[in-house]
């Protein structure tokens, strides 16, 4: 017989199992505690040994300009839902003790995100986007919050709705959002995560979908900021014609550590999906991307891409990826791909010999690097934002 | 003037010696030839005078106008007038070639204390040396040289060449890779940039790039130095002999 002792508890774990709501959401963690490395979905983030100590809180940002001008902004601040008055074809009303014990349960015991969200969580807001739908202007929903905070957006679009949401993390302190996103038939929804918290800012985010039929999904995560920053994203794509897209830019400075963890699961046949997460890697941070892709035995002509590239610019940082492929189906076509490396010394010598100072020749290199990647998106309003904010994050940390 | 003295120069990764005691001056005005059988220094000369880190200079001494480059870094030497077209430009994904551009032509602006360009002067710049090496512009809003062919490649260098209007110009076999037509085009690109201010080192294997841009010296280097100079007229010699009799006498 295995006898596990369980490690001491920490200053974190008595405040969040003891402090729970809801103890039933988080009774797994209250037997075996926060994850450790030896837990395999958090091996690169021992979470019990990273959040020993819940975060001091921070000062609660006031209301922000949006990230692309001219979208209607709704905001969860320090948890409570603000809702104004909602665009055109999209419903928005506070979740309320109903629409929490309406949510689906955490993913299982390892989901400590989704058992610490669930057993926390006070309010939230539901977003219904009907059906045909389509929004002139994207919603950005701020999650803004410098005390410990648990939000939760429970977002359905309906059949071939067409809409861009913009899920902006700001703030410091301790924080969990979960984001539930249910795509209907035919729709085509953008959702772009800005995660934007200060330096001190634990943050752990769960972006969780399933796609409907010809669903599209195209999410964009953006991690410009905090101290330990979890992303998940566990994406079904549980309708035929589906098309699952995931994008992201890691931009890691000074001592933080950002781990993206995505599990898509392929359940019917003609699905596709592709995965793109570019990091830059600057100071002693450290990053971590974990990519899992099932394909289930009757998903044939399943067609699933993967890649995650890391530029290193410093020796004390270092990332780990770990793409992984599950595959029962025997028709399909996946692949996947890892790269870590420094900026191509042909490319800097180059741009040099034209007489761009080596400083700046770095830097256009290293945000051309991700640009590439912000280009994809099919909005210019929201290329330029993205790449101006881009330009700020360079300026500060290059 | 550039004057390179007693030139010696390695690989700094592993310590090969590739240059060795070279001996160059070219004048204002002049286009001088650097013709030489493979592997006897030419690509690396080219890198050794714009600048490149992964060479070390041993020993001797590279003048430009009178003042040592040797301690510039690549970016300082173009600001200093250097210009070296590439035998392989690079393809840079992500950055935008215009906007590179229109970084380049400022930063040298800014490094010779000169006001940065606004747009629309930059755009007419641009338009105009495009034209002039038959250039379309819609080449010129992809990323840096992404999918351009060989010889847009080629054109995009003397575009750049052209911007930036640089007084010491190395063209490392520029004609590489070029049929008949484009051949042409970028000789006269070349041709309409010589002037008296300007020196120029023309990199090539073949005679063939010779008749488009006539130079004044033709030197030959082997094993890292320059081991015959002469006028045209040598360049001709080397095209109906090889280089087995001139690299012979150097033995």
């Amino acid at each position: 017989m295995n006898v596990v002792v369980p490690l001491p508890r920490t200053p974190a774990e008595t405040a969040l199992i003891d402090g729970a709501r809801r103890p039933a959401a988080i009774e797994a963690l209250r037997a075996r505690g926060l994850p450790t490395r030896r837990v395999e979905s958090w091996h690169y983030t021992d979470l019990k040994t990273l959040l020993r100590n819940l975060p001091a809180d921070a000062a609660t940002p006031a209301a922000l300009p949006p990230v692309l001008e001219g979208s209607a902004v709704l905001a969860i601040v320090d948890g409570a839902p603000r809702i104004v008055a909602a665009p055109a074809g999209v419903d928005v009303s506070a979740l309320g003790d109903a629409g929490i014990a309406a949510l689906s349960a955490p993913f299982g015991a390892d989901d400590a995100i989704g058992q610490i969200n669930l057993a926390h969580v006070a309010d939230g807001v539901r977003l219904a986007v009907a059906a045909d739908a389509t929004l002139v202007a994207p919603v950005e929903v701020q999650f803004r919050s410098g005390r410990a905070c648990h939000a939760r957006v429970s977002a359905a679009f309906g059949a071939a709705s067409r809409a861009v949401i913009i899920e902006r993390q700001s703030g410091g302190g301790f924080s969990t959002a979960v984001c539930d996103l249910n795509i209907g038939d035919g729709a085509e929804i953008s959702w772009i995560v800005v995660q934007e918290r200060d330096d001190k800012a634990v943050h752990l985010g769960q972006v969780n979908a399933t796609l409907g039929t010809n669903a599209k999904l195209n999410l964009f995560v953006v991690n410009e900021g905090g101290k330990l920053v979890r992303q998940e994203i566990h994406a079904r794509a549980a309708g035929e014609g589906s098309e699952f897209r995931l994008r992201g830019v890691n931009l890691m400075a000074g001592g933080a550590h950002v781990d993206v963890t995505m599990t898509l699961t392929h359940e019917v046949p003609h699905t596709s999906s592709t995965a793109v997460v570019r990091n830059i890697v600057t100071g002693r941070a450290n990053g971590a991307f974990q990519g899992m892709i099932k394909v289930a035995r009757q998903a044939q002509k399943t067609d699933a891409r993967m890649a995650c590239n890391t530029l290193l610019l410093s020796d004390e940082g270092g990332f780990s990826a770990k793409p992984e492929l599950e595959i029962f189906a025997d028709d399909v076509a996946c692949g996947h791909g890892a790269t870590v490396r420094e900026i191509d010394r042909n490319h800097l010598f180059y741009l040099m010999a034209r007489g761009v100072p080596e400083r700046e020749s770095r830097g256009l290199l290293v945000k051309a690097f991700v640009a590439e990647i912000i280009e994809e998106l099919d909005n210019e309003g929201l290329v330029e934002a993205l790449e101006h904010r881009l330009d700020r994050w360079f300026s500060a940390h290059g | 003037m550039l004057e390179i003295r007693n030139l010696h120069a390695r690989i700094a990764e592993n310590g090969t010696e590739i240059i060795r005691g070279l001996n160059l001056t070219v004048n204002k005005g002049e286009v001088a030839a650097i013709m030489g059988p493979n592997g006897s220094g030419k690509s690396t000369l080219s890198y050794v005078i714009a600048g490149r880190a992964d060479y070390e200079v041993t020993e001797g001494d590279i003048l430009w106008n009178g003042e040592s480059i040797l301690a510039m870094d690549a970016a300082e030497r173009a600001a200093k007038g250097v210009f070296l077209a590439f035998q392989y430009p690079m393809e840079i994904p992500g950055v935008a070639t215009m906007e590179f551009l229109k970084v380049a032509m400022n930063a040298q602006r800014k490094a010779r204390g000169e006001e940065p360009l606004k747009i629309p002067e930059f755009l007419k710049r641009v338009k105009a040396a495009a034209a002039s090496l038959s250039m379309n512009m819609d080449m010129l809003k992809r990323p840096l040289n992404v999918g351009f062919s060989g010889g847009e490649k080629k054109r995009a260098e003397i575009l750049q060449m052209k911007l930036l209007e640089p007084s010491l110009c190395v063209l490392d076999e520029t004609d590489s890779g070029l049929d008949i037509d484009a051949l042409k085009i970028v000789a006269d690109g070349v041709n309409a940039l010589r002037s008296p201010d300007r020196a120029m080192i023309v990199i090539t294997h073949y005679q063939r790039l010779l008749d488009h841009i006539v130079p004044d010296t033709v030197h030959v280097l082997y094993k890292g130095q320059v081991i015959k100079s002469g006028d045209k007229s040598l360049a001709l010699t080397l095209e109906k002999d090889g280089y087995a009799q001139i690299t012979g006498e150097a033995a």
